[in-house]
């Protein structure tokens, strides 16, 4: 499904042509690419909201996560609750970090801050877009933005970072397609 | 202690408060919320951690709960403080244990207030804390 590259001006300010071609060859394609499964099945509370991973690409990716009525935080307007558009974008950000990394290594978020622009509309899905602009050899710098209908008409703008390689057996993705890397109950 | 505010009335009318299973903390004389630890919160399976995301939602939501009670809400229709940003620092994993948070009001103002908010799983080694400012 094709996105806009740049959707909106918070989104360009920046281009992630830091990356030559050649570097950008999104290693982790095998697992974030293909299936595109792993980053879901993976993470219980992914798959307990139904989060899903829509696109991935070179330092980025796009997930949804479909609406239902236990996410709602203002009963009375019907809006869903600041803190899951937190948990969506999070996520998002982390697979664009893994989106980001020529080998897996354990991704732990830094800090996060959201800006909510306006409400999320009542009964929409929520979607968001997660961009790794910045890679160093520690750590990983992300923007995101999150929409319900028009991309380019964003509720919530969201800035963070990621400490790499924060736990040598702290990757929750097997180091290949066959095994687990520390063989806990998935 | 007794408390006027009742915080668990409050809790139980936010669906997502529900589904996430946050509860008054029984502490004593203190205003603090209680986020029993889950399978389904888990978002590192490996460590295994809590997802960044729920620690997020279970701060702004401790923030959301406190200034509901600083306000003073007397009508159950009252409307709820909107986020205009929130800011988290992640401080350690969040193990499988259960986690508890504790709001303080910064600064009230009449339309903005700024919240400061703490988790923690064990005394004095908090996991999280948050920097939220509201309408109300």
């Amino acid at each position: 499904m094709p996105f806009p590259a740049c959707a909106t001006s918070c989104h360009s300010i920046v281009s992630p042509s830091h990356v030559s071609e050649e570097k950008a060859k999104f290693a982790l394609a095998a697992i974030f690419g293909a299936g595109q499964r792993e980053m879901i099945e993976y993470t219980p509370h992914a798959a307990c909201l139904g989060i899903r991973v829509v696109e991935t690409g070179p330092c980025y990716a796009v997930m949804m996560l479909p609406y239902r009525p236990e996410l709602v935080g203002d009963p009375t307007r019907g809006v869903v609750f600041g803190g899951v558009i937190t948990t969506l974008i999070d996520h998002t950000s982390g697979l664009a970090v893994a989106c980001a990394l020529e080998q897996l290594t354990a991704i732990a978020t830094i800090d996060l801050r959201i800006d909510y622009l306006r409400a999320a509309e009542p009964g929409c899905d929520l979607w968001a877009r997660s961009e790794c602009y910045k890679r160093t050899k520690n750590v990983a710098f992300v923007r995101a933005f999150a929409w319900e209908k028009d991309s380019a008409d964003p509720f919530a703008t969201c800035l963070a970072t990621f400490m790499l390689g924060a736990n040598r057996a702290g990757s929750p993705f097997p180091t290949s397609r066959g095994g687990n890397l520390s063989g806990t109950d998935v | 202690m007794e408390q006027t505010f009742d915080l668990e009335r409050y809790l139980e009318a936010i669906p997502y408060a529900r589904f996430l299973g946050v509860k008054q903390s029984n502490q004593a004389g203190y205003r603090e919320l209680w986020l029993p630890f889950r399978h389904e919160l888990v978002g590192n399976p490996v460590l295994p951690a809590i997802h960044g995301g729920v620690l997020g939602a279970f701060l702004e939501l401790t923030a959301i709960v406190c200034l509901l009670d600083a306000v003073g809400v007397n009508s159950p229709g009252r409307r709820l403080p909107k986020p205009i940003n929130f800011s988290i620092d992640y401080l350690r994993t969040a193990g499988p244990r259960d986690t508890f948070a504790r709001a303080d009001i910064f600064k009230l103002g009449r339309r903005i207030a700024n919240v400061h908010v703490v988790a923690y799983q064990q005394p004095h080694k908090p996991v999280a804390s948050g920097n939220g400012k509201f309408l109300v």
